[in-house]
């Protein structure tokens, strides 16, 4: 049994236990370890990589990494560009996507994004607890404070500190009647099984796109129905919705082909004599109710959290996937000391400006919420203070033009994660870091300061991205928003021109510059 | 914790969506997006652009103009489209008063969302009709 008592972290008490070997679990175990803060982190899995250890189904990630990019691979902004990568915290462990990839996509094949990961996790000398499966957690008072104490297949860990990376991957199916009979996305067979078959996919997101794009030439007829019409995300110029790569049966549909997309609600499932399946809907505009004879019916109706019992101890979930409600640092909003970290931090939806998003639902959203919380616990929690360095006052207005222009925390994580530059009139300009822009809206940021700028980028579904300024001078805020530039140029004179009216009216002297 | 089938129960008596078939309620369901709000949580910001329109599924909000207190919204109560038809940024701060869930509808969404709703758009009228019957006798 030496191999088992070789394994890393034995059950016991940690200040922090991290749950998940996915995107979410390194990149939070990789801040960890930065910091030299003592922590556990477990996995049910028996290597790293979360689901990219299974899907895409079809193989091929909806996430770019663009080899070449108008940014060299060394610069900290060609994270822009490639959505794939996690951070490191040395040069060896950072920007590892684009070598993987074989040239014949911008999108990473499973296989080549299953990799990045294993690679990241041996290059940033991650250790994981494999095989330990988390089943059941409680609360208990202690003399210090609350602990966590989570129950797993090794033994019980406790922790004041929890942080759930355990994505978002536990299939999700609606009441219709019948359901039990339509095999679920995550039962999808392969495609080849399904040749000259009928198929009736219910759901009009990526997965129910993505099955019928990947079964266009396999399938007889494929009918794509949900009660609201689908989006497409060059519609809404955001990750909400169908994404180009699969627009394709859409095509079909509009020219006759044999794919139907319709909107409308499943009212049934039922076997026939035959053994085909009987679907029954009713159009969401009115009418009457149809009838489809298929062979097979597929629910792409999504996935939950896999949050076992954490419902149990009053931790808040809201929407279909049935994501945790969280402070802008990704605490449960209603049980202190328990976190979230990977596309689960989704559920801090933040200040979703004119209905946009952030990509926290992907990598290349995720992985900076991660770096965040953990500086984060660091303050609150580990009495760590972060470097936060002066900034010359002739500097100031070059820092806040570069971080607009070309910060890839900012330009993935619009109005959402924000640089945060302190411009106090006798302590001058200090670079504070990244910041959840709703803390530094309203006004509860860690090592909140009264007179500051918040810096970053948003897009309001019009197509444009452009810089906002927000300034909080004597408690009172003020949106400055950056008139769009078609080629997304911000480090232009007239930015400068801006960005330099704001600052001056804080009085640290940077209006020289 | 609502899925899109308890949500249309949930709406299926507010008065909003009292003229709505239950097929267009299983539609409202999916294209607004549920979100829970903690006590005193900012959900609408004065004077900062981009917000959203929001339906009260369960708990309370506070409307707080520069700081006071102007009123109470409850279950069926919505917000946020004042901003939105005007293009403008809110004029006052709703904050969570206890636990809130809303259905929560983008604001770039409302319009094309109205149109396809007449029925819904006429219930609006009518409810701004009443808020504006009650400033002006406030007024006379």
């Amino acid at each position: 049994m030496a191999e088992l008592s070789d394994r890393p972290f034995p059950p016991g008490t940690y200040p922090v236990v991290v749950i998940g070997s996915g995107p979410g679990g390194l990149q939070v175990a990789s801040r960890l370890r930065h910091h030299g803060i003592r922590h556990a982190v477990l996995s049910a899995d028996d290597a790293p990589g979360g689901m990219f250890r299974r899907w895409p189904f079809f193989q091929r990630l909806l996430s770019w990494t663009k080899p070449y990019a108008p940014v060299g691979r060394a610069e900290h902004a060609y994270e822009r560009y490639d959505w794939n990568s996690l951070l490191g915290e040395d040069p060896a462990s950072r920007t590892l996507m684009p070598d993987l990839m074989d040239g014949s996509s911008y999108f990473p094949s499973r296989p080549e994004m299953q990799r990045n990961l294993e690679l990241f996790a041996e290059r940033a000398g991650l250790e994981v607890r494999y095989g330990c499966r988390w089943t059941a957690t409680r609360r208990e008072e202690t003399a210090t404070g609350t602990e966590v104490v989570l129950e797993t297949t090794d033994g019980e860990y406790r922790a004041e500190v929890v942080i759930f990376a355990v994505g978002i991957a536990e299939p999700s199916r609606p009441a219709t009647p019948g359901i039990e009979l339509a095999a679920h996305y995550a039962e999808t067979r392969p495609a080849e099984s399904y040749a000259d078959r009928r198929i009736f996919i219910i759901g009009k997101q990526n997965s129910g796109f993505e099955l019928a794009s990947g079964l266009l030439q396999w399938a007889r007829r494929i009918i794509v129905a949900s009660p609201s019409p689908a989006k497409l995300s060059v519609n809404t110029r955001s990750l909400v919705g169908v994404r180009a790569r699969y627009v394709q049966p859409f095509e079909d549909h509009v020219l006759g082909g044999g794919v139907a997309i319709l909107d409308t609600a499943i009212q049934s499932i039922t076997r026939s004599a035959d053994g085909s399946l009987e679907v029954r809907a009713r159009p969401t505009a009115g009418g009457e109710e149809l009838s489809f004879e298929v062979d097979e019916v597929i629910a792409a109706t999504g996935f939950t959290s896999p949050l076992r019992d954490l419902a149990d101890l009053g931790v808040a979930t809201f929407g279909q996937s049935r994501l945790p409600a969280q402070t802008p640092y990704w605490e449960s909003a209603s049980v202190p000391g328990i976190f979230f970290a990977g596309t689960i931090s989704q559920g801090a939806g933040g200040l979703k400006k004119h209905g946009q998003p952030a990509n926290s639902g992907a990598v290349h959203g995720a992985r900076y919420n991660a770096r965040v919380l953990v500086d984060h616990l660091a303050t609150t929690h580990f009495g760590i203070d972060l470097d936060r360095p002066p900034i010359a006052a002739a500097d100031v207005v070059e820092t806040i033009v570069d971080a607009l222009a070309l910060a890839p925390e900012l330009w993935h994580q619009r109005a959402y994660l924000a640089r945060v530059v302190s411009l106090d009139p006798d302590e001058g300009a200090r670079d504070e870091g990244i910041v959840p822009l709703a803390a530094f809206v309203d006004g509860n940021a860690d090592g909140e300061v009264s007179d500051a700028v918040a810096l970053t980028l948003e897009a309001d579904g019009s197509g444009a991205i452009y810089p906002v300024i927000y300034a909080r001078r004597g408690g009172a805020i003020s949106e400055h928003g950056v008139e769009p530039d078609l080629l997304l140029r911000y480090d232009t004179a007239d930015v400068r021109r801006q960005v330099a009216e704001i600052v001056a009216g804080f009085g640290v002297g940077a209006a020289r510059s | 914790m609502a899925n899109p089938d308890e949500i249309v129960d949930q709406i299926a008596s507010f008065g909003l969506f009292a003229d709505l078939a239950t097929p267009q309620l299983e539609g409202v369901a999916h294209t607004f997006e549920e979100r829970w709000y903690a006590e005193g949580e900012r959900i609408l910001r004065q004077g900062i652009s981009g917000s959203a329109f929001h339906i009260i599924l369960e708990g309370e909000a506070t409307v707080v103009i520069d700081g006071e207190e102007r009123a109470t919204l409850g279950r069926g109560d919505f917000f946020g489209e004042v901003s939105i038809l005007l293009g403008e940024a809110p004029v006052a701060d709703i904050v969570a008063k206890r636990a809130l869930r809303c259905l929560v509808l983008a604001g770039p969404q409302v319009q094309a969302f109205l149109v396809d709703h007449p029925p819904v758009m006429y219930r609006m009228l009518q409810a701004q009709t009443r808020r504006l019957r009650i400033a002006n006798r406030w007024r006379s």
